[in-house]
């Protein structure tokens, strides 16, 4: 996976948690409460989907690297990596 | 409905999920009941936290995100207008804050620029910080130097709507409720509290919970430590790795095996309430009453405290649930004129059947007439008899029977638990004796325990 496709995979998770975000503007240098009305909640559900959906854990000490869409595409990128390499 | 909205949060992921309710209605203190053929709410005026779908980040636009149920599944309908109603003044708000703040300007002229910098200190507060210690919201109101009578005409809704300690509230359940009545709103579905309840039962389902209905719990079997089996009224014992109870924080612990039975003695609430609910011939509006919402106070103070005759009829509200802004040829079958005060539970309780009924009846002409000091008078020549269909009332013995809450205790606790925790490690309170208030507050509480106890 690319780091494109995985900043995809975190966005389309958001589409589908908080619906009434307008995500076509997204800047992923920047941080995603900025940008987007995004709580502790709507992070606590993006963890749960990244498990439910593609079986990847973040624990919760690692929450912060998901502030941006970069961050989370560097933290979250050699997981899946990792995790097709393994079911490979 | 704390219950069901945990359950959904759960289920959502994959937690297996399995409710047990009591009763053969869903809903919990927001449920409804059929009488001659009739459908009556209980418990709900309005649904507060109304704000418009382009408002994001209050309760009610999270209650949705996190449950996954879009907000025209609710559909909500916002109120025409509200007033408090007490001798010298009265104050109107609707889901605009600008029209209190008017109001406020108009008649406490000398205390607007207090009342501006206590809305400051509301908004800049953050209550669901579970850690942060219980404050006095009158000493809050007295530190920022609003009059008595401010005060009480604040308190008067907020503490009706919600409040478990008498005379007072805690500072945070002061802000939710503020928040939920003056900076957002009220609104209600057409078909009243049941769309809510539908809509959180279908997703319940779509999320594959399980249901358990008319079957209680009888105990909560532990070790000291832990729950380590869930006793229903027909004997069956559950085990689960989490037990979230919306019984009550003092009810629930009585249900623990390892508890006294006069387990929380001293945090049983003390306020209880009786409602009465009038059919009327006729729309309210043809009565001249358009209002949505009266809170009303006859007393130099505001008395919220539990009653000392079996009702107290210095104060109480009056709920209009026809005076919505329901969509266009939408018109509730029949006017109600629905009004609520204080009522003293030890009373109703000892009462036998033909009693009872007698003070019902007694007490349902008083709670009236107190009531239609506060309202526009009626045309001349008519009176409220004259246009009633029918009539019910329920009293604190009422909510005992179908809500279990010790005292017929509403509101529940006065001491709240708002991380959500119990002797047990696998134990957790949501709902009411959580903390959050209104019927979008329970939802909340339910989503935050099962967030901060069962997800993570």
């Amino acid at each position: 996976m690319t780091k494109e496709e995985c900043k995809q995979v975190v966005l389309d998770i958001i589409a589908e948690i908080a619906p009434d975000e307008d995500l076509s503007e997204v800047k992923p240098e920047v941080r995603l409460r900025d940008q987007l009305d995004l709580d502790s909640m709507d992070f606590l559900d993006i963890v749960m989907e990244l498990r439910k959906q593609h079986g990847i854990e973040v624990p919760e000490e690692d929450y912060p690297q998901l502030a941006t869409l970069d961050s989370c595409a560097e933290y979250l990128t050699p997981k899946f990596n990792a995790k097709e390499a393994a079911g490979a | 409905m704390a219950g069901l909205a945990a359950g959904i949060r759960l289920a959502m992921y994959d937690r297996k999920v399995l409710i047990i309710e009591r009763h053969n209605a869903p809903g919990g203190l927001n449920s409804f009941y059929s009488l001659e053929g009739r459908k009556y709410d209980v418990g709900l005026h309005a649904v507060t936290n109304f704000v418009p779908p382009t408002r994001k980040g209050t309760p009610l636009a999270k209650l949705c995100r996190q449950l996954r149920i879009p907000r025209e599944s609710l559909e909500l309908r916002e109120q025409i207008g509200s007033r408090i109603a007490f001798p010298e003044h009265n104050l109107r708000f609707t889901n605009d804050f600008s029209v209190l703040e008017a109001e406020v300007a108009a008649a406490f002229p000398q205390e607007i620029d207090r009342f501006r910098a206590l809305r400051q200190a509301v908004l800049d507060h953050n209550e669901f910080d579970y850690t942060a210690p219980a404050g006095s919201a009158r000493d809050m109101l007295a530190r920022h130097g609003l009059s008595p009578l401010l005060t009480d005409m604040l308190m008067c809704p907020l503490c009706y709507y919600g409040s478990a300690r008498q005379n007072d509230m805690d500072w945070d359940q002061f802000v939710i409720m503020w928040k939920a009545l003056f900076e957002e709103g009220f609104a209600r579905p057409y078909e009243g509290v049941r769309v809510i309840i539908r809509a959180l039962l279908q997703r319940f389902r779509e999320v594959g919970g399980q249901r358990k209905m008319k079957c209680g719990v009888r105990w909560l079997h532990s070790d000291g430590q832990r729950v380590t089996g869930v006793e229903l009224d027909d004997g069956s014992v559950y085990t689960a790795d989490l037990v979230i109870s919306t019984a009550g924080l003092v009810e629930t612990q009585r249900l623990c095996s390892d508890m006294p039975p006069e387990a929380g003695r001293d945090n049983v609430g003390a306020l209880s309430f009786c409602e009465t609910i009038t059919v009327l011939d006729c729309q309210p509006r043809e009565l001249g009453w358009d209002e949505t919402i009266v809170f009303f106070n006859d007393s130099e103070r505001f008395h919220y405290e539990a009653a000392v005759d079996d009702v107290d009829l210095r104060s109480g509200v009056i709920c209009l649930p026809s005076n919505y802004r329901y969509d266009a040829g939408q018109e509730l079958p029949e006017g109600l004129f629905r009004v609520t005060a204080l009522a003293n539970f030890q009373r109703w309780a000892g009462l036998d059947e033909g009693d009872y009924r007698a003070r019902k009846q007694y007490w349902y002409a008083q709670l009236q007439r107190s009531a239609l000091r506060f309202m526009p008078e009626l045309p001349a020549g008519t009176s409220l008899p004259a246009h009633t269909k029918a009539v019910d009332m329920f009293t604190p013995r009422t909510v005992k029977k179908f809500t279990g809450h010790l005292g017929g205790a509403i509101y529940g606790a006065p001491q709240k638990q708002k991380d959500g925790r119990t002797h047990l490690d696998n134990l957790v309170i949501a709902g009411t004796d959580q903390g959050f208030l209104g019927i979008v507050g329970a939802m909340l509480s339910g989503i935050s325990m099962a967030n901060l106890h069962g997800l993570k």
